[in-house]
């Protein structure tokens, strides 16, 4: 059993080989462009603490630019941990810390001279229980994008982020009634229209539609859809239906033992991940055998 | 050891477990209504007793002479005017001194100060002085801004009275506005950091609006106690008798509960019924900043 889990082991730590096949079969699929997409950040030996707990453990993973990744995984597994590493949300908690490298395009996010408020207007993130500010639909959006210095018309920009969130048809006589008046669905909408409006290049999701009724789900599952051509999308969810539909990666994230950290235990194309995964955690997960 | 049963009772058992009748526990929830409501009405009882009695003394009274005469040796000719002036003085120094330190202090220490034993003991601290009696504020008042900051502050001046009442204040305030930075949840900070903004940026667009309300609530009920307070002034060298009103922050001052107390003290009839008239019109003050603190509280409540 031992050798079983070190050549398992081996052969999903083999990152460039895992890259190979993906782009393989890529190439063979008929909508596949032939090549590999390029990387929208390249995560390296990520590791996350909570005081002196360890909560994920050397998590390396290539995010695609312009693509959904999906990151599943039973409760507790460090997917909401590792998300926010990403934008370095997660340090904000008194006495957590990350270690190890994240790149955004060249630069390391994690890196001394780099700024972290300026990190997070370029990785933006949307919660699980919409947010939304207790001002109006219009400044609610433009606060972000106002503090951040915009420079451009913010009237259009107001605009042209609700028209992405698919909400603009909604609010576009109201801009000036207070956000939290809205439904739970449209709230959310409301959250990602305020983190496109930033103008980020990439977009963290943390179950955004677990807390919402099906009809709303299906509208942030659309939107999504539309927001890969423009954005890289990282999302957690405990759906797996809804990762399997909406993503091309996913990682599964999984914990082996009580108490131990969480890593990621295998990552592929979704496709892949969810008929033939290589190891067999994976399959028992996505198959329901345990959840 | 025997075995312990894990059968669950029978339909037909459920209702002989338990006592039937509800009357006796319908009877003691009954008792317990009525034994806190005359608790509530004690205190009201002996609050509208005392206003009454005052009423019936001191607004008879009450006329634009009171209000604008200095006092006197003559009862008759006695007003209440400089004591009026040094009170509302006091009144907008404090406000102008204590607000912004107190929400300023509350600001940090719920928002800024990392979580380490410093962070603590200041915490304790401010808590202890929140109860330390004010005549221990006047004795300090009197030895830093009377004795020696008096180049400063000028010495037994309005200013220094202004400023021990403040450090009198100044723990109620920083405490009502830490809870009601508290009741924020976290959401609302994630939702600024998310979206690139400093740690200002958050705190000035949305944590202070949302907990304007709750800060104001205990800063109000902080001035109102300042206002009516007599014992640390008297130490700091507020006038018991005073032949002009405060003309400046450095100036010399004397205080409504000050005046009052020196009404009562004195043996003629006529000055009982001057100091009647005095609670009347510090109450008359007390109700209108009151008022235009909730006021100011509602607005918010609203924008927010």
């Amino acid at each position: 059993m031992d050798s079983e889990k070190t050549r398992e082991e081996r052969r999903v730590a083999e990152a460039p080989e895992s890259r190979q096949s993906a782009t393989e079969r890529a190439a063979a699929t008929p909508s596949g462009a032939g090549e590999p997409s390029a990387l929208g950040m390249k995560v390296e030996d990520l590791s996350a603490y909570y005081g002196s707990f360890k909560a994920i453990t050397d998590v390396s993973m290539d995010i695609r630019a312009n693509k959904v990744t999906a990151l599943i995984g039973p409760s507790g597994c460090g997917k909401s941990t590792y998300i926010r590493c990403l934008n370095r949300m997660h340090e904000l908690i008194p006495g957590a810390h990350a270690e190890g490298h994240v790149t955004l395009e060249t630069k390391d996010i994690y890196a001394d001279d780099v700024d972290p408020v300026n990190i997070r207007r370029r990785i933006g993130m949307v919660f699980q229980k919409p947010n939304p500010f207790s001002k109006s639909i219009y400044e609610n959006v433009a606060w972000g994008a106002r503090i951040n210095g915009y420079r451009g018309d913010m009237d259009e920009l107001v605009e042209r982020s609700l028209r992405q969130a698919a909400l603009w048809d909604e609010v576009k006589d109201r801009l000036k009634e207070s956000g939290l008046g809205l439904s739970g669905g449209q709230q959310q909408r409301l959250c990602i229209a305020r983190t496109l409006a930033v103008e980020p290049e990439v977009i963290l999701m943390d179950e955004p539609a677990s807390a919402l009724d099906p009809v709303s789900t299906q509208k942030i599952e659309d939107t999504m859809a539309d927001l890969k051509e423009s954005y890289t999308v990282v999302i957690v969810t405990h759906n797996m239906q809804q990762a399997a539909r909406i993503s091309d990666y996913t990682g599964f994230f999984y914990i082996e033992n009580m108490g131990d950290p969480g890593q990621l235990w295998e990552f592929d194309e979704t496709e892949k991940m969810f008929s033939n995964p290589d190891r067999k955690q994976t399959e028992d997960y996505v198959t329901g055998r345990f959840g | 050891m025997t075995q312990s049963s894990t059968q669950i009772a029978p339909k037909g058992q459920r209702e002989r477990d338990f006592k039937p009748s509800t009357s006796a526990r319908h009877a003691l929830d009954w008792v317990f209504a009525v034994l806190v409501f005359i608790a509530t009405i004690i205190g009201l009882v002996v609050l509208a007793v005392l206003l009454v009695d005052i009423g019936l003394d001191g607004l008879p009274r009450l006329s634009w002479q009171f209000i604008t005469s200095f006092p006197s040796s003559f009862p008759e000719n006695a007003g209440v005017y400089p004591a009026l002036i040094g009170s509302l003085f006091l009144l907008l120094l404090i406000a102008l001194i204590s607000v912004p330190l107190g929400i300023g202090a509350a600001v940090y220490l719920e928002e800024y100060a990392p979580d380490n034993w410093l962070t603590r003991t200041i915490e304790i601290n401010i808590s202890n002085l929140a109860g330390v009696p004010s005549i221990i504020y006047g004795l300090l008042g009197l030895a830093l801004f009377v004795n020696w900051l008096a180049p400063i502050t000028g010495g037994k001046s309005v200013l220094s009275g202004a400023l021990t009442l403040t450090l009198l204040i100044l723990p109620v305030i920083i405490i009502a506005t830490r809870e009601a930075l508290r009741a924020i949840p976290d959401t609302v900070r994630e939702a600024g950091f998310a979206l690139g903004a400093t740690r200002w940026e958050v705190v000035r667009s949305h944590l202070l609006p949302m907990a304007l309300p709750g800060a104001l609530t205990g800063t109000i009920l902080a001035l109102s106690r300042a206002v009516g307070e007599a014992a640390p002034l008297i130490v700091v060298g507020a006038a018991t008798y005073i032949t002009f009103a405060p003309d400046g922050p450095r100036s010399e001052y004397s205080a409504l509960p000050i005046q009052i107390f020196s009404w009562i003290s004195q043996p003629q009839e006529g000055f009982q019924i001057a100091a009647a008239a005095g609670i009347v019109v510090l109450m008359a003050v007390l109700i209108l900043t009151n008022s235009f603190a909730i006021w100011l509280r509602n607005r918010y409540q609203r924008r927010a």
